[in-house]
C-alpha cells in the first residue's frame, strides 16, 4: 500500500480542488482528508457517513476548587503559562503535560481525556474516505490526523485498496509532520507568488527532514509566468520533479460551486492539465 | 488596540489585509504569528533577527539512571522510553517540553539543555514595525513562538496581528487578548465553510468582529447570506481582479497603486475604533 500526501506550504494555492480530481481519476484508493482544523474535501466529495468515532486526544488538567490552597505551586511549575492569576485553568493553553497534578500539595488536580473532535468512515462515489473534525479552539490536530491516517489504512486493507490519497493541511508543523511522516511521496501545490515560492521552499525542507520524495504542481501559472520559471529553475536545480502547470481559471470555481471535481466539470483546460500531472504522479508512485 | 487578522481557510488575503492596512495606518506594529509560513516581510523589505527562541528540553545524564521508569510513566507524550536493565529512548519529537521528568526523577539524573524552535525577527519600514516568528523546519511546536509574539503587545498604540489558517491552538493563542478580529474570505463553498468555523472561535473568545471579502464576484452569494443571517458585518468587498492578484505575486503592496483601497482600509480602521470606543 502507498501514502501520498498533497501539501502546499502556502494555503489557498489549490491543494483540496487538486486532491479532490486526483480522486476521481485514481481507480483505486481511499481518501483521507487530513486537514482537520479546516476541512473542505467533504464539500466536493459529498461523503456519506458509516461509522463515527470519539476523538478523545488529549489530556487537560481539571481542578477542584473545594480542594485548592491557592499556594501557586501548579502556576510555578506550567511551562504553558496555562494557569492565570486567580490559580484557574486556562483551557486553551493547557497542553495536558501533568506537572501541575505532581506538584499539587492539595491533590485539587487530576487530568482528564477531553472529548476534541470526531473522526468519519465514509463512502463517496469515488471509494471510501477517511475524514474528521476538530471542534473548533481545540490542540492536538496532530493526533487527530493520525487516527485519520490510522483509519485510512485501515480501509485500505479491509477493501484491498492499494493507495491512500491525503489531502493535507496548509503550514509546515503539527499537522503536516504528522500527515507527511512515513508517506511514499508528496505532491506540492504552490503557486507563482512570492508567498508561494517561500513557502514552498519550507515545506520541501520539511518533506527532506522527513525524508519523503517531492512533486511539485505550479497553479495558476500564467498569473506570474516570470516567478513560475524562476521556480521551476528552483526545482531543476533541486531535483524535483514539476509534473503539472495549472493556468489560472474560473472553472475551479464554478466546479467547487457545483460541488463538483474539475475531471467532472470537465472544462477543456484544467481536466486536462490534471489528467496529465495525475499520470505523471502514478509514475513516480509506481515507478513506471 | 489589537486587531487581529485571521480566517480560517488558508489563501484567503489575510497577508494582504494586514500588510496593507498597517501600511495606511503608518505608525503601529504588525505581527505575523503565522511563524510556519510567516509572509509579511515578503512585501515589506528585509528583518535582522530580534530573538532566539528556546525551550529547555530533557538531557539525561545516564551514569546516574537506575532505569527506574519514574519518567517514561509519567510523560504524557510517551516521548521516553526505558527498557531495563540499561536503555533510555527519547523521542525528541514527541516532546512537549514540560519539565515533568526532571521533577519526578529521584536520582537527579535528568537536566535540561536548549533547544532552539526558531527566532522572532524585526524590521522598521516607514512608520511600520514588523515584527514576525519563523518556526524552525521539521519543528512541531508553533504556539510557544506565537506566545513569544503576543507578548510584544504592551498595549500603547495599534497592533495588528496576522493569524495562521485554521481554527485550532495556534489561532486561539493569537486571539489572546485582542479587541476586533478581522476575519477575510472568498466568496466560495469553501470559504463559507471556513469562514464559519473561524467566526465561532471568534464568538467564543468574546470578540467583535467583521468580515471582509476578498475576490469579490466570484464563487456565489454563499457568504453574503450568511453575514446577513448572521447579523455579521461586512467591513469591505475587494474585487476579484487581475492587477491585484500581478501586484501581490511580484511581493508589491497594493494601496501605492491603488489610492480607492487605501482609502476604504482606512475607512475599515475608523469602523473598527467606533466598534471597540
Amino acid at each position: 500500500m502507498k501514502e501520498l500526501v498533497v501539501l502546499s506550504g502556502k494555503g489557498g494555492t489549490g491543494k483540496t480542488t487538486i486532491t479532490a480530481a486526483f480522486a476521481s481519476l485514481a481507480k483505486d484508493a481511499v481518501l483521507a482528508d487530513c486537514d482537520v482544523d479546516a476541512a473542505d474535501l467533504h464539500l466536493l466529495l459529498h461523503p456519506e457517513v458509516r461509522g463515527r468515532m470519539e476523538f478523545r486526544g488529549i489530556e487537560i488538567a481539571i481542578k477542584d476548587p473545594a480542594l485548592c490552597t491557592e499556594c501557586g505551586a501548579c502556576r510555578e511549575k506550567c511551562r504553558f503559562e496555562a494557569i492565570d492569576e486567580n490559580f484557574d485553568i486556562m483551557d486553551t493553553r493547557c497542553e495536558g503535560c501533568g506537572v501541575c497534578e505532581i506538584v499539587c500539595p492539595a491533590d485539587a488536580i487530576h487530568l482528564e481525556f477531553r472529548l476534541s473532535g470526531e473522526a468519519y468512515i465514509s463512502s463517496t462515489r469515488f471509494g471510501p474516505m477517511s475524514h474528521a473534525r476538530l471542534f473548533t479552539a481545540e490542540e492536538a490536530s496532530g493526533k487527530l490526523v493520525a487516527m485519520v491516517r490510522k483509519n485510512a489504512k485501515m480501509l485500505a486493507a479491509d477493501e484491498d485498496r492499494s493507495l491512500v490519497l491525503i489531502d493535507g493541511p496548509p503550514g509546515i508543523g503539527c499537522p503536516v509532520i504528522a500527515s507527511i511522516s512515513g508517506t511514499d511521496l508528496t505532491c506540492i501545490v504552490t503557486e507563482p507568488t512570492v508567498s508561494g515560492r517561500h513557502d514552498l521552499i519550507r515545506v520541501v525542507g520539511v518533506a527532506r527532514h522527513f525524508k519523503v520524495p517531492v512533486a511539485v504542481i505550479i497553479n495558476r501559472y500564467d498569473v506570474n509566468p516570470e516567478m513560475a520559471q524562476t521556480m521551476e529553475a528552483w526545482c531543476a536545480e533541486e531535483n524535483i520533479p514539476v509534473i503539472g502547470r495549472m493556468p489560472y481559471d474560473t472553472a475551479a470555481t464554478m466546479a467547487m460551486v457545483k460541488g463538483m471535481t474539475i475531471v467532472e466539470y470537465d472544462d477543456d483546460v484544467l481536466a486536462p492539465a490534471v489528467r496529465d500531472a495525475w499520470r505523471r504522479l502514478e509514475g513516480l508512485l509506481y515507478g513506471r | 488596540m489589537k486587531i487581529v487578522v485571521a480566517s480560517g481557510k488558508g489563501g484567503t488575503g489575510k497577508t494582504t489585509v494586514s500588510v496593507n492596512l498597517a501600511l495606511v495606518l503608518g505608525n503601529c506594529t504588525l505581527v505575523d504569528c503565522d511563524v510556519e509560513e510567516p509572509n509579511c516581510a515578503l512585501f515589506l523589505g528585509d528583518m535582522k533577527v530580534h530573538q532566539d527562541v528556546i525551550l529547555m528540553e530533557p538531557a539525561f545524564d545516564l551514569d546516574r539512571c537506575t532505569y527506574c521508569k519514574e519518567c517514561a510513566d509519567f510523560c504524557h507524550y510517551h516521548a521516553i522510553a526505558v527498557i531495563p536493565p540499561e536503555s533510555l529512548l527519547f523521542f525528541r519529537e514527541l516532546c512537549h517540553p514540560c519539565g515533568g521528568c526532571a521533577i519526578v526523577c529521584q536520582h537527579q539524573a535528568i537536566g535540561e539543555s536548549p533547544r532552539m524552535i526558531g527566532d522572532i525577527r524585526r524590521g522598521e519600514f516607514g512608520g511600520v514595525t514588523l515584527y514576525d516568528g519563523q518556526l524552525k523546519i521539521g519543528e512541531p511546536l508553533a504556539v510557544p513562538l506565537i506566545r513569544k509574539l503576543n507578548a510584544l503587545d504592551d498595549g500603547d498604540g495599534v497592533f495588528i496581528y496576522d493569524s495562521p489558517p485554521g481554527t485550532s491552538c495556534p489561532v486561539v493563542e493569537t486571539l489572546q487578548g485582542a479587541d476586533y478580529a478581522v476575519l477575510v474570505t472568498e466568496p466560495t463553498p469553501f470559504g463559507l465553510h471556513d469562514l464559519k468555523l473561524a467566526v465561532d472561535v471568534v464568538k467564543n473568545a468574546g470578540l467583535p468582529l467583521g468580515v471582509i471579502i476578498n475576490r469579490d464576484g466570484v464563487g456565489d452569494d454563499g457568504v453574503e447570506r450568511f453575514c446577513e443571517e448572521q447579523d455579521i458585518e461586512i467591513l469591505l468587498r475587494i474585487p476579484e481582479s487581475r492587477q491585484i492578484a500581478e501586484l501581490y505575486s511580484s511581493g508589491n503592496c497594493l494601496v501605492q497603486d491603488m489610492p480607492d483601497l487605501a482609502r476604504s482600509l482606512r475607512a475599515v480602521y475608523t469602523r473598527i475604533q467606533e466598534v471597540v470606543g
